[in-house]
């Protein structure tokens, strides 16, 4: 079957202000650069990156709320910039976003019921409101928020930040989507709400199977949710592989260092620690060939002319560094 | 749990609090009152030819004529009571045109953005540099001094300020993310705009309608004095032309001054303190403006904070 999600060689670029009135040269920030992945049916792809990487970019890009300056975004085998109005509303239908911050996401002057009734209203589903109750009932149970009655006719502060996220959830399930794509769906919730968040998605995935793209910058509950996991440097993709092997066998120094500072329950343990030096390079600026080598611990001159493209490594996974040897092909 | 009340019964629940928002609006509803109820309440009718005498020429105030007769000998209490109608009436449909044509170019102005923004903004800077009363006093003069006329005029310049305010409230309305998940959800502009902006404008635009109806009465009544009023009509700003004007000074008729004078200091304190009171309520972060004087201030003024004295 064809992957859900196809995108090859996707640029953002945002144009600076310009600095003065007769400044000619056209600055750009370069918020995802040249990223190509796929994600199957029924996946759960992670993203991972520090802020400032281009991971929300890259999920309002693939949402259709950003313009990509170059590169094709499939979505169900359908490339989302040839399409018209009405054709990208019936894929948008397929595919709904999940936000970071719960708090700020929902309108605060809509009832429960409202807020998720409104995508069904926008896209013209149903056609009485019984059956609109019905849909919106379903949702808000699927999202965990049960008896959904209780829910419906309250407004938002009057919930917590984990019920507001399942209302967000149920807002996106209401349309009985393919793709969820979620930026950081837990980042603003306490920790013991987390899990259960992640594991709602997850049940979604079993149940329904929804494909799943989740933005996130936490290392430590990735292994549990991700099937692959794609890492994020500076607007590229420099590694992407099957979560575990990521996680066990992280093969390029930035993951590496990244994974080396995750906390581990075990105090016993000990590990070296890889801390990066410096700060992140100026995504407008951006430093000549591999765009990781200013930071990294394992750098060598050409790191310096030549940009790496992703290339298959032994252990099974793409990463794109001139340091690791690629797989041979036989 | 129980369901929460709906958004009305709440936001009373709070204004009947708010001990500024209540005089106002209490100020408010005399004055409509007496306004809509001015033929029972008039002991004359001042629209009725009377046959007067000398003496009854800037008569002070008497049992039949508590505050007094005017220059023509007529009853200043039966004119007061009527002409709070030209005010109110010039005062709400005014400031409805204001805001209406505010609201429009601001939520245009502040949703759109880029070239449409900037020349609707230019063209409320434009509008807001141009002194508004010598304009009106223009366009009314240059027009017939009709009612309609009077209230067009004062309306069609007198959304300047709410253009703006509007604008800024929907910007930042724009920036938060329930705009953005409308639109993912596949939500169009107008959708968004009438679901998700508008309602969050609006309680802005009630406390500027608010407002901007005492600019409206302040405007009509100096048009009035300047004599520029509709002259079939009674007006507080009129009456307050003819004292001036026919010797009510020099006779010592302070009454004739003093009502229509009170009438307009009525109204315009009685919507400056609603829409104050309203602001406080609607938008609760601002919680006391600056100019009010609530128990809140007076007791961070004294650095104390407010607790139930003892005994209580």
């Amino acid at each position: 079957m064809s992957p859900i999600v196809q995108v090859t060689h996707l640029r953002k670029l945002f144009p600076v202000k310009k600095s003065g009135l007769f400044d000619r040269n056209e600055t750009f920030v370069h918020a995802v650069d040249d990223v190509s992945f796929t994600v199957g049916r029924g996946e759960v792809l992670a993203v991972v990156g520090e802020s400032g990487c281009g991971k929300s970019t890259l999920a309002l890009t693939l949402m259709g709320l950003e313009r990509p300056t170059s590169g094709v975004i499939q979505i169900d085998g359908q490339n989302i910039a040839t399409l018209n109005g009405k054709e990208m509303q019936v894929v948008r239908r397929h595919v709904q976003m999940i936000f970071q911050d719960p708090y700020e996401s929902l309108n605060p002057i809509m009832t429960i019921a409202d807020i998720v009734a409104e995508p069904l209203k926008v896209h013209g589903l149903v056609k009485n409101k019984q059956e609109r109750q019905e849909r919106v009932i379903r949702a808000l149970e699927d999202a965990g928020l049960k008896p959904a009655v209780n829910f419906m006719h309250r407004l938002p502060q009057e919930l917590s930040g984990g019920q507001r996220q399942r209302v967000v959830i149920a807002g996106a399930l209401v349309l009985e989507p393919e793709l969820l794509i979620a930026d950081e769906p837990v980042s603003m919730l306490d920790v013991s709400i987390r899990a259960e968040i992640l594991n709602l998605l997850l049940e979604l995935r079993q149940t329904r199977g929804i494909s799943i793209v989740m933005i996130t910058h936490d290392l430590g509950t990735v292994g549990y949710v991700a099937d692959r996991i794609a890492v994020m440097y500076l607007g590229r993709l420099v590694e992407i592989g099957p979560a575990l092997q990521v996680l066990q066998q992280p093969q390029h120094p930035y993951t590496r260092a990244l994974l080396s500072v995750v906390p581990v329950p075990n105090p016993r343990q000990r590990r070296e620690r890889v801390i990066l030096q410096g700060e992140t390079p100026n995504p407008i600026n951006l430093p000549p060939g591999c765009r990781f080598h200013p930071r990294c611990p394992v750098a060598r001159p050409h790191c310096q002319q030549h940009d790496p493209q992703l290339r298959l490594v032994p252990v099974g996974h793409e990463v794109a560094c001139l340091e690791v040897t690629p797989k041979e092909l036989s | 749990m129980s369901p929460s009340p709906p958004p009305i019964r709440s936001f009373w629940r709070t204004f009947r609090r708010n001990r500024m928002g209540m005089v106002g609006a209490v100020m408010l509803i005399l004055a409509v009152l007496m306004a809509v109820f001015a033929p029972v309440l008039a002991p004359y009718n001042p629209y009725q030819p009377t046959r007067v005498t000398i003496d009854d020429i800037y008569a002070p105030p008497s049992p039949e004529h508590p505050f007094g007769t005017d220059d023509a000998g007529k009853d200043v209490l039966s004119s007061f009571i009527y002409g709070a109608r030209v005010s109110l009436i010039v005062g709400f449909f005014a400031s409805f045109i204001s805001i209406f044509i505010g609201g429009v170019i601001g939520i245009s102005a502040g949703f759109y953005g880029g070239k449409l923004e900037n020349g609707l903004m230019r063209f409320t800077d434009i509008m807001l540099v141009i002194p508004d009363f010598p304009l009106i006093v223009l366009l009314v003069a240059l027009t017939k001094p009709n009612l309609l006329n009077i209230i067009l005029v004062i309306g069609l310049l007198g959304w300047t300020s709410s253009a703006r305010l509007v604008r800024s409230q929907t910007l930042s309305v724009k920036q938060r993310k329930f705009v953005l998940r409308a639109r993912a959800i596949g939500a169009g502009n107008f959708h968004i705009i009438r679901r998700h902006i508008f309602p969050l404008v609006l309680p802005l635009i009630v406390v500027n309608t608010v407002l901007v109806i005492s600019l409206a009465v302040l405007n009509e009544s100096a048009l009035s004095f300047l004599g520029l009023s509709d002259p079939t009509k009674i007006s507080w700003g009129q009456m307050l032309n003819f004292a001036f004007t026919r010797g009510a000074m020099s006779a010592g008729a302070w009454w004739a001054l003093v009502a229509p004078g009170l009438g307009i200091v009525w109204l315009v304190l009685s919507c400056t303190l609603l829409g104050q009171g309203l602001e406080q309520v609607l938008n609760p972060r601002l919680e006391t403006h600056h100019l009010s004087v609530g128990s809140k201030m007076v007791a961070r003024m004294m650095g104390i904070k407010e607790t139930p004295a003892i005994g209580d």
